[in-house]
């Protein structure tokens, strides 16, 4: 029974509680770079989902083999091969996709979410629930994509899914499907997240993105504010 | 030709920059630009790897892959390259010049999974050229200039992000808003400023991209 409660907030934990994208700020690139529209919101969460339910699987049946000092080569080419599968599927049978996608198909395999779970989740625990684990950060990977998309689509050209919404005499605001509305409506959702957490009283795990980052320890902006806590 | 390489190499660092344009390497941009000190060690490391990764993977491609009909295995080569040069920079730093380690060295292991670099090599041999034929495909002297604009770019990004931060350090922006929200929204107008070079090397140089 305990058992089956454990699977849930697995796969529940990665759409609330640790969105990879709101809550733990990881893989932003395609975040900002591809919410220009629905549709490729929700063909780059599935090619991510897809990636992430493959390698975490895959490398937990392989944590026992995989030496501990070559283990992120080894994740990376697991994640890599996914990666080169599904963009041939896509290329293949939705070629629109392929092309709205671009480089950031390709780039999946760098994604850190994937290699965050990888090396968070997937190298610790069972093959069911690295599996969960992995639908669940990638459905959740998906909702906050669409959401994006959709605020960006809906006021950066009337539209959603390709249909119009807004009417025709409205003229929209083509700012928000360029570059800086990436920026600027990724900003906004994440203080809305932050208000939304403040008003419930659980307070955000401080640097979230950071720790969570696989590079973490190594990395010089993380040691600096470490290296100041301790000064304080 | 020495037109079209500086045309490649300034359309790299103000109309298509990695960073603010094309949102390639975001994660250095946002975590590592607090300092001054770092961010430039960390625009140096990844001008460096940028160009050597370029080095070694363009030659692979073309005159390996694509004979003998691989070009599909292209992702899976690039990123095994990319790490195994990052090592081998990194061991050899450490040996034969420990001063440049030391200041270029904790940065080498981020770079790795650094979106940054797998797409500036993806894209010179031109990925997107399978999907429009009128893409560029560089030649090796065009995809090194291409890599080092990428780089000088992406610094360029990072030390004028790094002056926009220290001010809003002094900044007391609403609670929801501090921290990454406000750097998130400030990284839009540094953007939106970038916007402005669109065009202006056409007219510069007098071709089109």
């Amino acid at each position: 029974m305990k058992q089956k409660v454990n699977y849930l907030a697995t796969f529940t934990n990665g759409i609330l509680k640790e969105n990879p994208v709101l809550r733990l700020v990881l893989g932003c690139c395609p975040v900002l770079a591809i919410t220009t529209a629905v549709f490729n919101g929700i063909g780059m969460g599935a090619a991510a989902t897809f990636v992430l339910i493959c390698s975490n699987v895959v490398i937990s049946l392989l944590r026992k083999v995989i030496p501990s000092g070559v283990r992120l080569p080894c994740y990376i080419v697991i994640i890599a091969s996914f990666v080169t599968l599904v963009s041939m599927i896509v290329k293949a049978y939705v070629p629109a996709l392929d092309e709205s996608l671009g480089v950031f198909l390709p780039l999946i395999t760098v994604n850190c979410i994937i290699l965050g779970r990888a090396e968070m989740f997937a190298s610790k625990n069972g093959v069911f629930a690295s599996a969960l684990d992995g639908l669940g950060m990638g459905i959740g990977f998906t909702l906050a994509l669409v959401l994006m998309s959709a605020i960006r689509e809906i006021l950066g050209a009337g539209q959603f899914f390709g249909l119009q919404i807004l009417p025709e005499s409205v003229q929209p605001m083509s700012i928000m499907i360029l570059p800086p509305g990436g920026f600027f409506v990724f900003g906004i959702l994440m203080a809305l997240a932050v208000f939304i957490e403040r008003k419930t009283g659980k307070p955000l795990p401080k640097n979230a993105g950071c720790a969570a980052c696989p590079a973490g320890e190594n990395c010089p902006g993380n040691r600096d504010e470490e290296a100041e806590e301790v000064g304080k | 030709m020495a037109i079209k390489l500086a045309f490649i190499f300034f359309s790299m660092i103000l109309v298509n920059n990695y960073v603010l344009v094309k949102f390639l390497g975001i994660c250095p941009f946002l975590g590592v630009s607090g300092k001054l000190q770092s961010s430039v060690g960390m625009s140096a490391a990844v001008i460096f790897v940028m160009v050597l990764a370029t080095a070694a993977t363009w030659p692979v491609y073309t005159y390996l892959l694509v004979p003998y009909g691989l070009a599909y295995l292209n992702n899976i080569s690039f990123i095994l390259i990319i790490a195994v040069l990052v090592q081998l920079v990194e061991l050899t730093l450490r040996k034969f010049v420990p001063p440049l380690y030391k200041s270029l060295g904790v940065y080498l292991p981020l770079i790795t999974t650094n979106c940054a670099i797998l797409g500036v090599t993806l894209l010179n041999i031109g990925t997107e050229s399978l999907i429009d034929p009128s893409a560029p495909y560089y030649t090796f002297a065009e995809a090194l200039v291409c890599a080092a604009g990428a780089g000088v770019g992406f610094g360029v990004a990072m030390v004028l992000f790094t002056g926009v931060r220290s001010v809003l350090d002094r900044t007391q922006p609403p609670k929801s808003f501090k921290g990454l929200p406000l750097t998130l929204v400030s990284a839009a107008i540094v953007s939106l400023s970038f916007m402005g070079f669109g065009g202006l090397l056409e007219n510069l140089f007098g071709i089109s991209a």
